[in-house]
């Protein structure tokens, strides 16, 4: 997310300054003691701070700027932009939702990993691409539940104490965010599993809820946590006017082998990207452009993309200066306008008859 | 006229959401109607250029109308192709799996088009592009074009399906209102004023905008070049294109102190050409599109550092709104007529020794929509196409680069963001979705906790597609 866009800038040519989220600190201040020592300091520039260094920063003028965080900030970063007329790439976020169809026996525990692994494996559900919720017809749900309670207890651990492989929350700000999600009325009787906090040390326990009601903030606001929703549907197919009723979501992560529900999926919703039968994957296909559309950002970059995000890609007409065409000057008349007409489109025919004068003979009238 | 704006909004948002402009269908259907009023009503496109802008029959035609067929006929023949999903190739990374680009419109679009060229590829172009790509679309035409503008109204309020396709006529008020809804994508063209209003009017709803803006794009004139015919397509790409009010017009030359004087001669000689002895009199020539913007160009020209270098033309007739084509040689640095866009038919003409020193000059100021070069040598050529940052360019010729629907027409820095034109408008509008298919064959314990060094290096040994290392993880070599 930080390197990236690095490596494009840098291979497009041009001078980059990088601005590390100050919540990150350690990782801000190796970038910015490690960076140096290899790449050309003249060119390449670490400016570490908080928001009022990026304040800062945002009021020179910059040839491009891509920004990487909230849609509130982004907005921000892009007002600060319009008065230099300066182009930005925004990856912004969302509630990336899973969509769960009919699956049983190794095709769901499977499935199951992948969904375990794409919420609480990126940074404890702290991840652009994170999960945020799911959606599953209401008769699958509680086999669903116990294969992910079983798969959670193997791949982090049962207790608050001492939870393995997962991340904890960012900081404190971040923590109390997160568990006034879980306070809301109605929502904390919806958690189905976990729910433990360790305030000292910012873990919170995978969470499961069921249904928690669609008017909390819970499932109105991107979660960025370790908490997951699902909901369930009476037809799995009410999924994508789910989705459509939200803000177009960064991704969308479908496990379903029935073609017409992953044609409707691909036709009828809208998001930065969509993967089937797999969760967060997609990030490393350097193939496919990265990026969001509506509120979770425009632009993209990873491979290729990055490269082309920090270019301008020139048109160079070459022209000689022979042959030249007379009808294209003044003093303009009927003829000289035809001929243009007709070479506009092509008609060799038409051109060579006009240039003859027969062209009057064949077609009297200039019909179209 | 605000409940207007919002009410629009609306409405096309219902029949987006009703998918009414998704089937490939209704995109041809669409682009064949627009290619039917375009040809059916050629004569009052026509006349209403005349009207806004003295516009000389040949110009609407040939920038204009046959500029709009084109485009509609391009997106028509290749609209099949533009829509098809674009197949990826997958690397070890990922595998098994299977991957594709799918292009998506991006919902309600808005354009803001501008007054020189008011029928043109310029203001339907992104229309064209946003109906190719499955978007509803607003239109707000320029209000400086009256005429223009309530033609478009007309014509396109009675061929194009008006729950998804409309025109918004007004000024400022009406622009403002517009602004304020929400919108999928926006795409202006005008200047770098306006821009910054957009921009930050998008930046509200984090909407992704194309500004099209101008600049002064400057042409550099080697020596040993076929000067006569050099000359012809300045002076089509400068007087040929509505009197220089033109975003990619030649704004000013340089040239060399040697060649200066030939340069004024071929100009002059062939102006007299096109124009004959008294280019007031030509109908050949645009008139200015307003008495504003007439003063602004005389007060540009009437400049007590600039007067006195008028070496051709300087003719006004303030009634008809012309002014006679004007050759200014080496105004000074600061004046006002070298540091703002000219947008008119006043061509400065600044001298330097050697030539290469044109791009250092061009490089001091902002970067311009175009520039082009006049030259027979291949390291000029080659510096110049490297060195000068512009948003296009052309070698030896002036704004052809337009008519060729497989480059991409843009701006860089203060000269806009985005591209047009062919496919390109296509791409404008859509969204490229990333689509990944997986299975469950091949699901690798590597990727789940608990986590182990063997996970860690048969991961990273797969993401740098080192074979070797992949199996030596797994085995435990």
């Amino acid at each position: 997310l930080t390197l990236d866009p690095l490596i494009g800038a840098i291979s497009a040519g041009n001078t980059v300054v990088i601005k590390p989220s100050e919540l990150a600190p350690a990782c801000s201040s190796l970038l910015s003691s490690t960076i140096p020592l290899y790449l050309d300091n003249k060119a390449v520039k670490i400016v570490e701070g908080g928001s009022d260094i990026a304040q800062e920063l945002l009021q020179q003028q910059w040839d491009k700027i891509f920004f990487t965080g909230s849609p509130r900030v982004g907005r921000i970063v892009m007002s600060a932009a319009a008065k230099h007329l300066t182009p930005v790439t925004l990856e912004l976020g969302g509630k990336c939702p899973v969509i769960l169809d009919s699956y049983s026996g190794s095709d769901l525990k499977s499935a199951v990993k992948r969904i375990a692994g794409g919420k609480w494996g990126p940074c404890a559900g702290q991840a652009c691409i994170g999960i945020d919720y799911l959606l599953v017809q209401q008769k699958l749900a509680p086999v669903l539940i116990e294969s992910l309670k079983r798969c959670i207890k193997r791949f982090y651990g049962d207790n608050v104490q001492n939870l393995q492989s997962i991340c904890r929350i960012v900081n404190k700000n971040h923590f109390d965010r997160i568990c006034n999600l879980l306070e809301e009325p109605g929502v904390a009787a919806s958690i189905i599993y976990g729910g433990s906090l360790d305030r000292e040390n910012l873990m919170i326990e995978p969470t499961i809820l069921l249904d928690p009601p669609l008017d909390a903030q819970i499932m109105t606001e991107e979660i960025f946590g370790p908490l997951l929703p699902i909901i369930t549907l009476d037809k799995i197919e009410e999924s994508i006017d789910f989705i459509n009723a939200r803000p177009k979501p960064l991704a969308i992560y479908a496990f379903t082998n029935d073609k017409k529900l992953k044609d409707r999926i691909l036709q009828e919703t809208s998001s930065g990207s969509v993967t089937f039968n797999d969760t967060i994957i997609q990030f490393i296909c350097d193939a496919l452009p990265f990026g969001g559309v509506g509120q979770s950002g425009f632009g993209r970059y990873h491979g290729k993309y990055s490269f082309d995000t920090f270019s301008h890609e020139k048109g160079v007409l070459h022209r000689s200066f022979f042959p030249e065409l007379e009808p294209r000057y003044p003093p303009w008349n009927d003829f000289k306008l035809e001929f243009i007409r007709l070479a506009y489109n092509f008609d060799y025919v038409g051109l060579l008859l006009h240039l003859l004068g027969l062209r009057r003979l064949f077609i009297p009238n200039r019909a179209r | 006229m605000a409940a207007g704006a919002e009410g629009v909004a609306e409405d096309l948002r219902s029949a987006y959401a009703a998918g009414k402009t998704r089937p490939y269908e209704w995109r041809v259907s669409q682009l064949e109607a627009l290619l039917k009023l375009t040809t059916r009503h050629e004569r009052e496109i026509v006349e209403a250029l005349r009207s806004d802008l003295n516009k000389p029959e040949y110009e609407s035609v040939i920038h204009e109308t046959v500029g709009v067929s084109s485009a509609c006929e391009l997106a028509l023949k290749e609209l099949h192709q533009w829509m098809k999903p674009e197949k990826v190739k997958t690397t070890m990374v990922t595998y098994p799996s299977s991957a594709q680009i799918v292009s998506e419109p991006l919902g309600v679009v808005l354009v803001i088009s501008t007054w020189n060229y008011p029928f043109s590829t310029l203001s339907l172009g992104p229309v064209i592009g946003a109906i190719a790509a499955g978007n509803a679309v607003v239109l707000k035409p320029s209000e400086v074009s009256p005429a223009t503008s309530s033609l478009l109204s007309k014509l396109l309020g009675e061929y194009m399906d008006t729950s998804a396709v409309r025109v918004v006529e007004g000024s400022v008020l009406e622009t403002t209102a517009l602004l304020e809804q929400k919108w999928d994508k926006i795409f202006y063209t005008g200047n770098g004023k306006v821009g910054r209003v957009i921009l930050a009017a998008a930046a509200k709803h984090l909407t992704p905008v194309v500004l099209e803006l101008g600049g002064k794009s400057p042409v550099v004139v080697d020596s040993n070049i076929n000067l006569k015919v050099a000359a012809r397509r300045m002076i089509s790409g400068k007087w040929g294109g509505n009197s220089g009010q033109t975003c990619v017009s030649p704004d000013y030359v340089i040239t060399t102190k040697e060649y200066a004087s030939k340069l004024v001669d071929a100009l002059s000689c062939e102006i007299e050409n096109f124009y004959g002895k008294d280019p007031l009199q030509s109908n050949d020539l645009s008139s200015i599109v307003n008495s504003r913007h007439f003063d602004r160009l005389i007060n540009l020209l009437d400049d007590e550092t600039v007067s006195g270098k008028i070496v051709l033309g300087g003719q006004r007739d303030k009634v008809k709104l012309k002014i006679a084509p004007t050759v200014v040689l080496d105004a000074p640095k600061d004046s006002p007529i070298m540091n703002e866009e000219i947008f008119g038919p006043l061509l400065p003409i600044i001298t330097v020794n050697k030539i290469e020193d044109s791009i250092r000059l061009i490089s001091s100021k902002e970067k311009p929509l175009a520039a082009y070069l006049f030259s027979n040598d291949k390291k000029l050529k080659e510096e110049f196409i490297t060195s000068v940052s512009a948003g296009g360019m052309v070698i030896n010729d002036t704004n052809l680069h337009l008519v060729e629907p497989n480059l991409p027409f843009g701006g860089v820095g203060e000269s806009g963001t985005g591209s047009y034109h062919g496919r390109f408008s296509f791409d404008a509008f859509s969204h490229k979705k990333a689509v990944l298919q997986r299975g469950f064959t091949g699901d690798i314990a590597a990727r789940y906790p608990p986590y182990a060094n063997w996970k860690i290096d048969f991961l990273k040994s797969l993401f740098s597609g080192n074979l070797i290392g992949v199996l030596r993880a797994l085995f435990g070599w």
